[in-house]
């Protein structure tokens, strides 16, 4: 028996660290396309923005693999799979074979074609290297003014880092609002009054069509409306797509992701997927999709570590939500917090600071039924996880309607039958 | 492995328990010191629920499958090797508050440090039992082997 795992992210490391808490001697062999560091994509926001080091990028120590009797091989991307053999092939040439294997390769920046995405200050915001890339612009002062493609998490993201280090940034998203597969209208308006008043322009309905370059550089973008902006730095901030051709070749079962069971598998019995790439089961609108967010990878790679081992562990459904910034105003998203329509409930609290002072505040709850599916925050987040333990386990909350749309947030906004389940703590499967 | 067991039918509300976690999680250690000094920089990692006669001290629940340390991108919440216990290594975190998104007790609070952090129980490891465990007068938490 051997596991093979391509992949060193999030969902690599939940499965490598769940396969060691059940069996110590399991040859485990890693696979990447990426160096021996495993360091952490959403961080890389944090070190653009000066807030930490490059060693602070590390999301485990260097001897991670040592410690935990991993194999490896780096710096070579998985080129093909032999589902019927057995084994998987890499780019040098090198044939590895599996009893078990997981894909975890994630997904990859979507990037809008056209000429000039090779010149100098071109870059996505996904990678080490990205950030390296912008980082050297940065140090030699060569980046002044940026033009950042995407108003979703990637592109506020990169936004309010520039933003820290003085760079001036124009913020181009192709929809009505920015934000907008998360936030509702008001939220939204909160947000881009935000960036505002940090000096960002928000520029909707619009898009980058053109890039102008000079001498191997960047030097501006002409707009889908024909204006055209001076920049040194483009950042494209779209989203990304699951790295799917490699399964699909192989013959597995693609949707927008890697179609995953419960259990993580894909439609090879001996193949299974978790992370980015995933089409796994979604609790909230009772579907399988594709929601790339760190947690979501790190507990659906630890569930395919544990069925590569046989053991029963399942998965319950994962919830799309995700915390940003905007000149330190935090916004948390979970669930459907942004649904509207007629088969919803939405309850909302809270202010628009006015014009150029003071913190928004605002708290958005959506319910379907009697039940919680999804919140909004804008500012004050605190405990904001007791919502997403009442959308995950379904309480019935229409006597609650009011306490948990307080400021005061707590457990005794909660029904006193699921209160004591979370204050005895057996269990928070359900 | 220990952890705290909260009896709500035994709590008052006197919140001791607070007054001893922030104490004991404050650089000075010292009752007086810590609250004249350090309420600016310090919180207290278990907090009181109240609403007319019923409270009960909440902090972390140490959670087997731990809905924080596989939220946390930065691997700041960790499992202590040698104790068992869920806790943050306030050095690495960025304060991305992926943990106060995912903990459905509602244990982890920013902290009021300038470095942004996320603050929970960590079972004062380098005390005895925790200081609100042995600080409340009436046994409304107590320090248990469980599981």
């Amino acid at each position: 028996m051997s596991i093979t795992i391509v992949g060193n992210s999030a969902a690599a490391v939940g499965a490598i660290e769940a396969i060691r808490a059940y069996d110590a001697d399991v040859p485990i062999h890693v696979i990447t396309a990426e160096g021996p560091a495993i360091y952490s994509r959403p961080l890389i926001s944090h070190y653009v923005a000066g807030d930490i080091d490059r060693q602070r990028l590390a999301y485990r120590g260097s001897s991670f693999y040592e410690d935990h009797g991993v194999d490896t091989v780096f710096h070579e991307p998985v080129t093909a799979i032999d589902p019927e053999g057995h084994t998987v092939t890499t780019n040098a040439g090198r044939v590895v074979s599996y009893d078990k294997l997981l894909l975890a390769v994630g997904g990859s920046p979507i990037v809008p074609p056209m000429p000039g995405l090779d010149l100098e200050g071109v870059t996505t915001f996904a990678s080490l290297e990205d950030a390296q890339a912008i980082e050297s612009l940065l140090k030699q002062g060569r980046a002044r003014h940026a033009v950042v493609v995407g108003g979703g998490m990637i592109g506020i993201k990169a936004t309010d880092a520039l933003t820290k280090r003085g760079i001036r940034v124009t913020m181009v998203e192709l929809a009505p609002r920015i934000l907008i597969r998360a936030l509702d209208d008001e939220s939204a308006a909160m947000m881009t009054r935000l960036f505002g008043r940090a000096g960002v322009r928000v520029l909707t309905e619009n898009t980058v069509a053109e890039i102008i370059p000079d001498n191997g550089h960047i030097a501006g973008v002409v707009l889908q409306d024909g204006q055209r902006l001076d920049c040194d730095l483009l950042v494209f901030g779209i989203g990304v797509r699951p790295n799917v051709t490699l399964a699909r070749d192989a013959g597995l079962e693609v949707n927008r992701g890697l179609v995953v069971d419960r259990g993580m598998r894909t439609s090879d019995p001996d193949i299974y997927a978790a992370g980015d790439v995933a089409e796994a089961y979604d609790l909230v609108v009772d579907l399988n999709r594709t929601v790339a967010i760190w947690p979501n990878a790190y507990r659906q790679g630890a569930i395919a570590g544990a069925q590569m081992l046989g053991q029963p562990r399942e998965d319950h459904g994962g919830i799309p939500m995700n915390a940003i910034e905007v000149a330190g105003v935090p916004c948390v998203a979970i669930g459907s917090g942004n649904a509207e329509g007629a088969s919803y409930d939405v309850l909302t609290r809270g202010t628009a600071a006015d014009g150029s002072r003071g913190q928004p505040q605002y708290r958005r709850l959506v319910l379907e039924g009697n039940r919680l599916v999804g919140v909004i925050l804008v500012g004050n987040i605190s405990r904001a996880g007791i919502y997403t333990g009442l959308i995950r386990h379904r309480v019935d909350i229409s006597a609650h309607r009011d306490s948990l749309l307080s400021d005061r947030l707590s457990l005794l906004s909660v029904p006193e039958d699921y209160r004591k389940h979370v204050v005895r703590g057996e269990s928070i499967e359900v | 492995m220990k952890r705290i067991v909260i009896h709500e039918e035994y709590c008052i509300g006197c919140r001791l328990c607070e007054v001893h976690c922030l104490v004991a999680h404050s650089s000075s250690r010292d009752i007086i010191k810590a609250y004249r000094n350090e309420r600016n920089t310090v919180i207290s990692r278990v907090i009181v629920e109240e609403s007319g006669p019923l409270s009960f001290a909440m902090q972390c629940r140490q959670c087997q499958d731990p809905r924080c340390l596989e939220a946390c991108p930065s691997g700041a919440m960790h499992r202590d090797p040698d104790t068992g216990a869920v806790t943050c290594d306030e050095s690495r975190c960025v304060g991305c508050w992926m943990c106060i998104m995912v903990c459905p007790a509602g244990a982890v609070q920013q902290s009021l440090t300038q470095h942004k952090v996320a603050s929970k129980c960590d079972l004062c490891q380098d005390a005895g039992d925790p200081a609100c465990v042995a600080h409340c007068p009436n046994e409304a938490l107590t320090y248990e082997e469980v599981l």
